[in-house]
């Protein structure tokens, strides 16, 4: 389609809305159901701000878990690669989130053959 | 016989509870373990959200005391126990009265900053908390740092204390946010060339004019909010602090030097208020501040007849809040005293 349609020298442009209907969300309900704390998240990024990972990579786990609750998971296995699971985060949570688990079962749920 | 009212701690909320009591006839003797009372608001240079002297504010207060309120300063409430139809409180210092009912009107204790170790109090001497800037405030002295220098920068941190788990405090402590904007604006008024930040989570402007205060910070001063809570801080070689927060919006780590960081501590429960519930026997203390009757309807009622709260020792409020909760008190006792 998109070659067609360079070929008549257009080019298309997709949609860049999160399409909350069309996405799936069981993985988010299967990462809720091994680790709840995933629901007590608030976005405050403190775990972003003193994750070592994100020093040196676009990792940042508010940012995943924003993606996972939205059903924006097609990315995700790229994502939680990029985590060294140091555990720096969960000493910070406002929320007790146990971030490290958190990360493993979004492994889990997105990357089933590796684990 | 003339009912008798024991109203413990003489902050704004017993002294408040205390006056309205006496003008309904009622004898009250207000306790405060401090030689003078006011409460916190004595440390506090002004008041959201009109810049209201603390001073000014606990003078208003104080006026026109009724003669039928009498202070016993400098006890501590050791002991607290129902008699049949009365309630006897007896002090450290071997002071006993009995009563007909009791306010608590015991308040809060600020959160103590070194507890977030991570955040550097007591640590870094650029380090201070909210407290420390209102006396700053207080003295009239120029605004510098421990180093003797005009900061270039200053940061406030919000939610120090507050909404923070790993510190056993799930609760929002309401007053910090604006506190912030309030002191942000102090702090450009004294150092116009200074850059300002405030450090938050969620900003809770939910007051009365705390939206326009806000505004105000943004569009009189240019005071930068950033939507990041503070991870940790260090100390660079010249006493500046070096901050480390996800700027949220933006989605990236973000590091940022202060020559002065203001730490907003929040409100606690003060400690001594969960061991006299647990004295009378009140079972509903979920977190150290004493959960009314019901928190819509019974407000300043407790699960025991003739135990009543006033003030911040029911949950976190602003000074306006905690003198309406205040009369509210004092109607509910004498509505229980038949008056």
């Amino acid at each position: 389609m998109e070659k067609k349609a360079r070929q008549f020298g257009y080019t298309i442009t997709r949609d860049r809305q999160i399409d909350y209907d069309a996405n799936k969300h069981d993985i988010s309900k299967i990462v809720a159901a091994a680790e709840p704390s995933l629901n007590l998240c608030i976005s405050c990024g403190t775990c972003s701000a003193t994750c070592s990972a994100a020093l040196f990579t676009d990792f940042s786990l508010r940012h995943v878990i924003l993606l996972l609750r939205r059903g924006e998971t097609s990315g995700l296995a790229k994502e939680v690669a990029k985590c060294m699971l140091c555990g720096k985060c969960q000493l910070v949570c406002p929320r007790n989130v146990s971030t490290r688990n958190l990360i493993i079962q979004i492994s889990k749920a997105v990357i089933p053959a590796q684990l | 016989m003339p009912k008798h009212v024991i109203v413990i701690g003489a902050g704004p909320a017993g002294l408040e509870t205390s006056a309205n009591l006496a003008k309904l006839g009622i004898a009250v003797t207000l306790v405060e373990k401090e030689e003078s009372t006011g409460g916190h608001v004595k440390q506090w240079h002004a008041l959201f959200p009109a810049l209201l002297p603390g001073t000014e504010a606990l003078d208003a207060i104080r006026k026109g005391m009724p003669e039928n309120v009498r202070v016993q300063n400098k006890t501590t409430v050791t002991g607290i126990e129902a008699v049949n139809n009365y309630f006897t409180v007896s002090g450290h210092n071997g002071w006993q009265e009995k009563a007909d009912a009791i306010v608590f009107a015991t308040g809060f204790q600020l959160f103590d900053a070194r507890r977030k170790e991570e955040y550097g109090y007591g640590i870094y001497e650029n380090v201070i908390t909210s407290a420390d800037l209102e006396e700053m405030f207080a003295t009239g002295k120029s605004l510098v740092n421990r180093h003797g220098n005009k900061p270039e920068r200053i940061g406030f941190v919000h939610c120090v204390g507050s909404r923070d788990e790993k510190v056993n405090n799930l609760h929002c402590s309401k007053v910090c946010c604006i506190t912030a904007v309030k002191q942000a604006i102090e702090v450009k008024q004294m150092l116009p060339e200074a850059e300002v930040f405030c450090f938050y989570m969620d900003l809770r402007m939910f007051g009365r004019h705390y939206e326009e205060l806000y505004k105000e910070a943004q569009e009189k001063y240019n005071i930068q909010f950033i939507r990041g809570r503070l991870s940790e801080s260090a100390e660079d070689q010249d006493g500046n602090i070096v901050l480390k927060v996800e700027d949220t919006l933006l989605g990236k780590p973000l590091r940022i030097k202060a020559g002065l960081l203001v730490l907003m501590v929040g409100m606690e429960p003060l400690a001594g208020t969960k061991s006299l519930a647990d004295k009378l026997g009140l079972t509903k203390v979920p977190d150290g501040f004493i959960q009314p009757a019901d928190e819509v309807l019974q407000s300043n009622f407790t699960e025991l007849p003739g135990v009543f709260v006033a003030g911040a020792c029911s949950g976190p409020k602003s000074v306006s809040d905690t003198l309406a909760d205040a009369r509210s008190a004092a109607l509910a006792v004498a509505g229980f005293l038949k008056l």
